[in-house]
């Protein structure tokens, strides 16, 4: 996997200007690549520069050092096929669930019926088939994500950046979206970047895990998960292959969220 | 249709196989059509007395005014609810000094509505401009709360001055008093754009004018269309007050050549029907509202009726 990356961080480092006037490296010298079709889930402790990670491989930041290339290309701009689903909500809330849908499209040039007809047969895709006309308000928190997906997957993505996307469901429905995804991207070959603060939920999903340092972010470790396709999410988690592996990146990660916690305590006292 | 519903649909699909133990018997739920037919009585009695209630204090104001014009106080000053409603109807049924009441209603109108139209689109254009471009609004800042604190009013005079007694001096007084309001909502509302939507639409695709008008325009839309409410009525006083300030026609005419006159009943009637023309305007208003945010969760709607 590691020839010809479809996603290559290497060196880069984002720092922001803070609203105090100081300056908040949010990554930090971090280098990784993710492979063609891979599933990778990124964890680290609570704001610790994941979402930054995220920004620098769709383009919607630059790199404040080292390069970020996507697809074999230095990123400027939005790269070709890259799918972003975002943590809080971002579906129009003035159009309906299929004009949603439609919406990718159309920004990239299909006609109001083409695009309408890509739509309406995600829409039925992603278990919304009958609800194509009603406004994001009348949904619940689960179905407005399956809009979210399906307004990402129309554009066929060959890569999928996820930002916690899932963090604001309930435990249950936060389940069946996890399998819901599994099920949408198999056979896609895209390329998955899932950013998570729940190692469940990273394992669950992934064939690597990424560990990040407490901030300034950067990679700590990558782990393999030896667990089979397709899963079922309820049912590997009680697995204990799934507990080896849990017990194994947590070790990890314990310490970059102790000193996250210290830090917060000291800024706390 | 009750939206609780909807959720149904993702909670079912994993529910258990068969529930095991027999549940024990609840209390039959309350036949929904009578608790519904008593829910709407109650609305309908509510209504009743409140406009039963509104009619009565109308009937109190005007019979004390009357009642004290009569015996009390001096007519010729205060005027009375008689005397206006006799102007009114003498305005209506033989015309005013100047004509047909409807041509001043219309010639007033006609002014409002023009330099609405070119205030509010003047003023979203460059509040949606100016919200979106950070560095542009910050050169503009100093000069924009300059001109909002000249007492816009007078400029009424001076447009008088610049193009004479017709129609172009007061479209010009409307324009400037609605720019303004309109201005500093679109101006927040293309400023205050979720972040996220606008990263989403560059992510699908969009480009920088698909971006304005797909995402900053929509989402700034109900605040300008709050800003209309004020404006149409900003919009109606500039007409009335760019008349007054010198006219030939119209219903501020109406009014100044009435105060000339000491003719109050003529100031009463002029003022109420330039009353109801705000509040025809003020229905339109609320129409395209309603029209253009059908997507949002209406509050009458939301807060499903408790009974």
């Amino acid at each position: 996997m590691t020839e010809d990356p479809v996603i290559r961080l290497r060196g880069a480092t984002k720092r922001f200007r803070s609203s105090s006037g100081g300056v908040h490296t949010a990554v930090h010298d971090l280098t990784m690549t993710v492979g063609r079709g891979e599933f990778v889930a990124v964890v680290g402790p609570t704001g610790c520069g994941k979402s930054t990670t995220l920004s620098l491989v769709s383009g919607l930041e630059p790199p404040s050092e080292g390069e970020a290339v996507v697809n074999g290309r230095p990123v400027t701009g939005i790269p070709d096929g890259v799918g972003y689903m975002f943590q809080a909500d971002a579906i129009l809330p003035w159009r309906t669930v299929l004009d949603n849908v439609a919406t990718g499209p159309r920004y990239r040039g299909a006609s109001k019926r083409e695009a309408r007809e890509r739509a309406r047969d995600w829409v039925r895709r992603v278990g919304l088939a009958g609800f194509e006309d009603y406004y994001p308000h009348q949904l619940s928190g689960g179905m407005r994500k399956r809009v979210a997906m399906a307004q990402t997957l129309v554009n066929e993505p060959s890569i999928l950046l996820m930002d916690e996307p899932f963090s604001a469901l309930d435990v249950q429905t936060r389940a069946l979206m996890q399998d819901e995804l599994l099920r949408l991207w198999s056979g896609t070959g895209a390329a998955v970047v899932f950013v998570t603060h729940d190692l469940e939920e990273a394992i669950c999903l992934a064939d690597r895990v990424l560990v990040m340092t407490a901030s300034p972010a950067t990679v700590k470790a990558s782990f393999t998960v030896p667990l089979a396709r397709p899963r079922d999410v309820e049912r590997i988690r009680l697995s204990t292959e799934f507990l080896d592996v849990y017990r194994e990146i947590w070790e990890s990660l314990r310490e970059e969220v102790e000193k996250t916690r210290e830090r917060g305590g000291k800024r706390v006292a | 249709m009750s939206r609780e519903g909807l959720d149904v649909q993702e909670a079912v699909t994993d529910a258990p196989a068969a529930t095991t133990t027999a549940a024990p018997a609840r209390a039959p739920l309350p036949d929904t059509a009578a608790v519904q037919r008593q829910a709407s009585a109650a609305r309908r009695r509510r209504r009743a007395g409140m406009w039963a209630l509104r009619l009565l204090l109308v009937v109190v104001w005007l019979g004390s005014w009357e009642a004290a014009a009569t015996w009390w106080i001096d007519p010729f000053f205060y005027s009375k609810p008689s005397a206006i409603w006799h102007r009114l109807v003498e305005w209506f049924d033989i015309g005013t000094q100047f004509g047909s009441v409807w041509e001043q209603i219309l010639i007033t109108l006609e002014e409002a509505v023009l330099g609405f139209v070119i205030g509010a689109a003047a003023g979203v254009v460059l509040g949606v401009l100016l919200g979106r471009s950070r560095y542009l609004a910050d050169v503009l800042a100093p000069f924009i709360k300059a001109a909002n604190a000249v007492p816009r009013i007078v400029l009424a005079s001076l447009f008088i001055i610049w193009f004479g007694f017709g129609l172009a001096s007061k479209v010009a007084t409307v324009v400037v008093l609605v720019f303004f309001a309109v201005f500093f909502n679109a101006f927040t509302g293309a400023r205050e754009v979720d972040r996220n939507l606008l990263d989403n639409a560059r992510i699908l695709g969009a480009s920088r004018l698909q971006v304005l008008g797909t995402i900053v325009l929509p989402s700034a839309t109900s605040w300008i269309l709050s800003s209309l409410h004020t404006a149409f009525g900003f919009a109606l006083i500039g007409a009335v007050v760019g008349e007054y300030a010198g006219a030939s026609k119209g219903l501020g005419l109406l009014i100044s050549n009435a105060q000339g006159t000491f003719d109050s009943a003529g100031i009463y009637a002029g003022m109420i029907i330039i009353t109801v023309v705000a509040l025809v305007a003020e229905w339109l208003l609320t129409m395209l509202e309603n029209r253009l945010l059908r997507w949002r969760p209406s509050a009458s709607r939301s807060s499903a009726e408790v009974v």
